[in-house]
């Protein structure tokens, strides 16, 4: 392999990394106020989440092979990550029905 | 993986997300979702994680991102003339994810030296594996037969999960049929 | 045989069930079965006299603590016994003719066979704690009792009175049985050592016999709470021979002569056994004055009756149980005699029981009037013929040596007095008002007890007699009597028959006015005021705990704190847009980081 004498990146930056993905989809979920954005921003946080997942998973080798049980993890979360933007969405879609918008700031009908 | 490639992948990640924050037309945001999570499947496949790659591009940019400007489409979704950025929302979301991120720059300054990733020994790997099976045989020729080994995992140790995840999934579909039924009296 | 003593408590318990479960509505049968039962007893209080056993059943077991049901027999329980239901059966039968038109006569001779009961429970108790229970029986047949014409609103007030009065003395009773067990480590009387009394400090052994003694005050109407005595008249009169005359008032005494026996009368600390011979004294002075200024003839009895009472108790602290024990066997039988002759002019009079609207009835009714004579002389106590005499000589004798001897003195002069102003104004003369102008003498079934009692209230005192009814007897000591008493005794006789025939003869209506005694001290009004005031100030401050404390501050603070905070993150936390939730939720993480991770 040619790259093979080049450096590689420790788990300390894969952790950074995602993290920063984590923080960029919290700050989306704070600033916007259109809902299926806030949606994607909750995706890109799962996703930071999967990356954690997936290095771990390759820093902590068993019988010189990645431990695919935090694979197996990542795996269920894509499946699950699917199935709630498929309801989500279709919540999305029958709350613009009702109120006919998707602006959080004209959705408060939680104020006490 | 080498770290320069690291890097492009991680730039190419945060930018895309970044993106999916700042962009007013939502269009552009489901997009840069995308450009976001392709660097993402290539920092998997970095990880010796294909399938975790190829699903991460298959499942999101194929799946759920249509699936995102599909309903941007159905509901007719203009650009956000203003408004879009308050001020005070705008500090309130970046102090707390700063400070999330200074916190975590503090737990992994605990550790310094952190670790490399280990080199992994597949030939070693192969002889806990039955003779003759596909995965022994990739083993013994050095290559990761990753997806035989993840489908060895799930139809044995999560079986039980799987077939959950399968009702799971027929729940998700009859939820989202009754919620998109029109409420016809 | 070894099973008769059970029988003394279950007959008079099985006859009040039968007659409160099923005789209710036959007044006839009920009164025959409740008689009969008395009977019964008595024959069996014959049967045991001089026996000396004791046997118990397990009540309660916890541990190394048992709680036992027994009875203790011996002289002190046997002679008791037989005043018990020697009185008793002689007012079950005078009741029979008495209470003949009574409308409730079924529930009447109920609660008299409850009362016969718990009297027995008292006397045959061989612990504390079974004590205490029949204690409380007692009080609780002394309020039905007093209770009886319930429809007037003097009597459920007086048995009112005398249950709340009782429950003071008796939660000092249960405390002082409480740290008697602490002391003694038992509370079975035959078990009770003495000894161990003396291995605390006199204080605390003292204040317990004191607690002990505050059941007693109680029960036998010792002053600060002998108030409910005299209002208890309001009951029928023959429950006041029988429950607030001869017998529950005496079990005082008999229950404080019970402990001075089991724990040895030299090892009760001398100030508390001081207090309480003063506390008789100073009972029996006051209740004396106080019965000269009296006109109802029970009224007269029963301070007559408290003043008595203090005798006894006073000869107890004196450190003498076997004396105030005789005075209280001599005393039951002229007492109840006393009480059932005045029981029998009340009725002749149709129910006038002012003293000044009768007069001459010893004409009328010479059988009454003589057997009254007889319990008239026992009570002031003519010497060598009345067994009142040689009791009070007795506690004259006790108490020689004591400034309380001068108090006994003037209390003997003073009871002379005062009944002898009752049997001058009541029995002599003329008759002053149409009832006693027309009183008759009273039937058989009711001048038979009478004669039966003044029999005994003669012979009582003379020692085969004592012998025979096996009474506690101090002369068998055979100790030196100081002459001074017998000759404070005939003063004071003398002294008292003057002045009440001089003062009394012939006069219509009272020579003498002293509102002070004739009100009582006014002690009633000072309670009344006293707990008032006492009552209005508790109830203020509790009002004011309540209100402000408890429902302003705590319930309501509570409340109205966490509506405050509720309101003040509603306004500002709970506005309804997502991206607040977000961000309040991102804050939230990022301290449970902090303090997780960071803080320490």
């Amino acid at each position: 392999m040619p790259f093979d004498s080049l450096p590689t990146p420790s788990l300390n930056e894969y952790l950074m990394i995602s993290g920063l993905l984590f923080a960029i989809g919290l700050a989306g979920v704070i600033i916007r106020r259109n809902i299926i954005v806030i949606f994607m921003c909750l995706e890109m946080m799962l996703a930071a989440a999967s990356l954690t997942l997936v290095a771990f998973s390759r820093f902590n080798t068993v019988d010189g092979l990645p431990d695919y049980d935090g694979q197996m993890l990542v795996f269920f979360v894509i499946t699950v990550a699917a199935a709630e933007v498929a309801v989500g969405l279709a919540i999305i879609v029958s709350l613009y029905r009702a109120r006919q918008t998707i602006h959080t700031d004209e959705l408060t009908t939680l104020k006490g | 993986m080498p770290s320069f490639l690291f890097y492009i992948f991680a730039a190419i990640m945060l930018i895309g997300g970044t993106m999916v924050v700042f962009m007013r037309n939502p269009v552009s945001s489901a997009l840069s979702m995308v450009l976001s999570f392709l660097g993402l499947a290539a920092l998997f496949v970095g990880l010796n994680a294909y399938l975790i790659g190829i699903l991460q591009i298959l499942v999101y940019a194929g799946a759920i991102m249509v699936l995102f400007i599909f309903i941007i489409m159905l509901l007719d979704l203009k650009k956000e003339e203003k408004n879009t950025f308050r001020p005070a929302a705008v500090a309130a979301g970046i102090v707390i994810p700063l400070l999330l991120v200074i916190q975590l720059a503090g737990v992994i300054n605990k550790q310094p030296d952190s670790p490399k990733a280990p080199q992994l020994e597949l030939k070693q790997a192969a002889a806990n594996f039955d003779e003759g099976t596909m995965i022994n045989k990739r083993l013994s020729d050095e290559r990761l037969p990753d997806t035989h080994l993840i489908g060895d995992k799930l139809y044995t140790d999560y079986n039980f999960p799987l077939q959950m995840v399968a009702v799971l999934l027929l729940v998700a579909t009859i939820g989202c049929v009754t919620l998109s039924k029109k409420n016809t009296k | 045989m070894e099973n008769l003593p059970w029988f003394l408590l279950l007959i008079p318990f099985a006859s009040a069930a039968i007659i409160q479960l099923g005789l209710k509505r036959n007044a006839m049968a009920s009164s025959l079965l409740s008689t009969a039962s008395v009977f019964i007893t008595l024959i069996i209080a014959f049967l045991l006299l001089g026996k000396d056993s004791a046997s118990s059943l397990t009540w309660i077991e916890a541990g190394n603590f048992k709680l036992e049901i027994g009875y203790q027999l011996d002289q002190l329980a046997t002679g008791m016994m037989i005043v018990v239901t020697g009185i008793g059966f002689l007012v079950h039968v005078f009741s029979l003719g008495y209470m003949n038109d009574d409308e409730a006569k079924a529930r009447y001779f109920g609660c008299l066979s409850l009362f016969m009961f718990s009297m027995t429970g008292i006397v045959l108790a061989s612990n504390f704690a079974m004590m205490f229970i029949f204690w409380e029986l007692v009080g609780l047949s002394s309020y039905l009792l007093i209770g009886h014409w319930y429809q007037k609103d003097s009597a459920a007030d007086a048995a009112k009175k005398a249950f709340l009065v009782n429950r003071i003395g008796d939660f000092g009773f249960m405390i002082g049985i409480l740290m008697l067990w602490g002391i003694t480590g038992t509370i079975v009387f035959a078990d009770m050592d003495g000894a161990s009394l003396g291995t605390v400090c006199s204080c605390l052994a003292g204040t317990a016999i004191l607690l002990v003694f505050c059941g007693a005050v109680g029960k036998s109407a010792q002053l600060p709470l002998h108030v409910w005595l005299p209002d208890a008249m309001e009951g029928p009169t023959p429950v006041s021979a029988l429950i607030h005359a001869a017998t529950m008032v005496a079990a005082g005494v008999y229950m404080m002569a019970r402990l001075y026996i089991s724990v040895g009368a030299d090892m009760i600390p001398t100030w508390s056994a001081d207090t309480i011979a003063w506390v008789g004294g100073i009972t029996s002075l006051a209740a004396a004055l106080m019965a000269t200024q009296q006109s109802d003839i029970k009224k007269i009895l029963a301070y007559s009756t408290l003043s008595q009472l203090g005798y006894m108790v006073m000869a107890v602290g004196l450190v003498e149980p076997d004396t105030g024990m005789f005075h209280l066997y001599t005393h039951a039988w002229f007492k109840a005699l006393l009480f059932l002759g005045s029981a029998c002019v009340i009725f002749a009079c149709h129910h006038e029981q002012n003293i000044w609207k009768m007069g001459g009835l010893l004409k009328k009714m010479p059988l009454t009037g003589g057997t009254f004579a007889a319990g008239y002389a026992a009570l002031i106590a003519v010497p060598y013929v009345t067994a009142g005499f040689y009791s009070k000589e007795e506690i004259l004798t006790a108490a020689h040596g004591s400034p309380l001897f001068w108090v006994a003195a003037f209390v003997a002069f003073l009871t002379t007095f005062y009944m002898t102003r009752l049997f001058v104004v009541a029995f002599l003369g003329k008759s002053r008002s149409e009832n006693a102008d027309h009183a008759k003498e009273v039937g058989p079934i009711m001048f038979v007890p009478l004669i039966v009692l003044a029999a005994l209230a003669i012979a009582a005192g003379f020692k085969p007699v004592a012998e025979l009814l096996n009474a506690q007897d101090p002369r068998v000591e055979g100790r030196e009597h100081p002459p001074i008493a017998l000759i404070v005794s005939i003063v004071s006789l003398v002294l008292g028959l003057a002045a009440g025939f001089i003062l009394y003869k012939g006069k219509t209506s009272d020579p003498l006015s002293i509102p002070l005694f004739r009100n009582k001290f006014y002690l009633d009004e000072i309670y009344q005021k006293l707990v008032t005031i006492f009552q209005d100030a508790v109830a203020a401050i509790v009002h004011f705990f309540d209100e402000f404390i408890i429902g302003g501050l705590l319930v309501g603070g509570a409340t109205r704190s966490a509506q405050g905070v509720g309101n003040i993150f509603r306004n500002f936390a709970q506005n309804g847009k997502l991206s607040g939730y977000a961000y309040l939720m991102g804050l939230g993480a990022v301290l449970v980081i902090y303090f997780t991770v960071f803080a320490n």
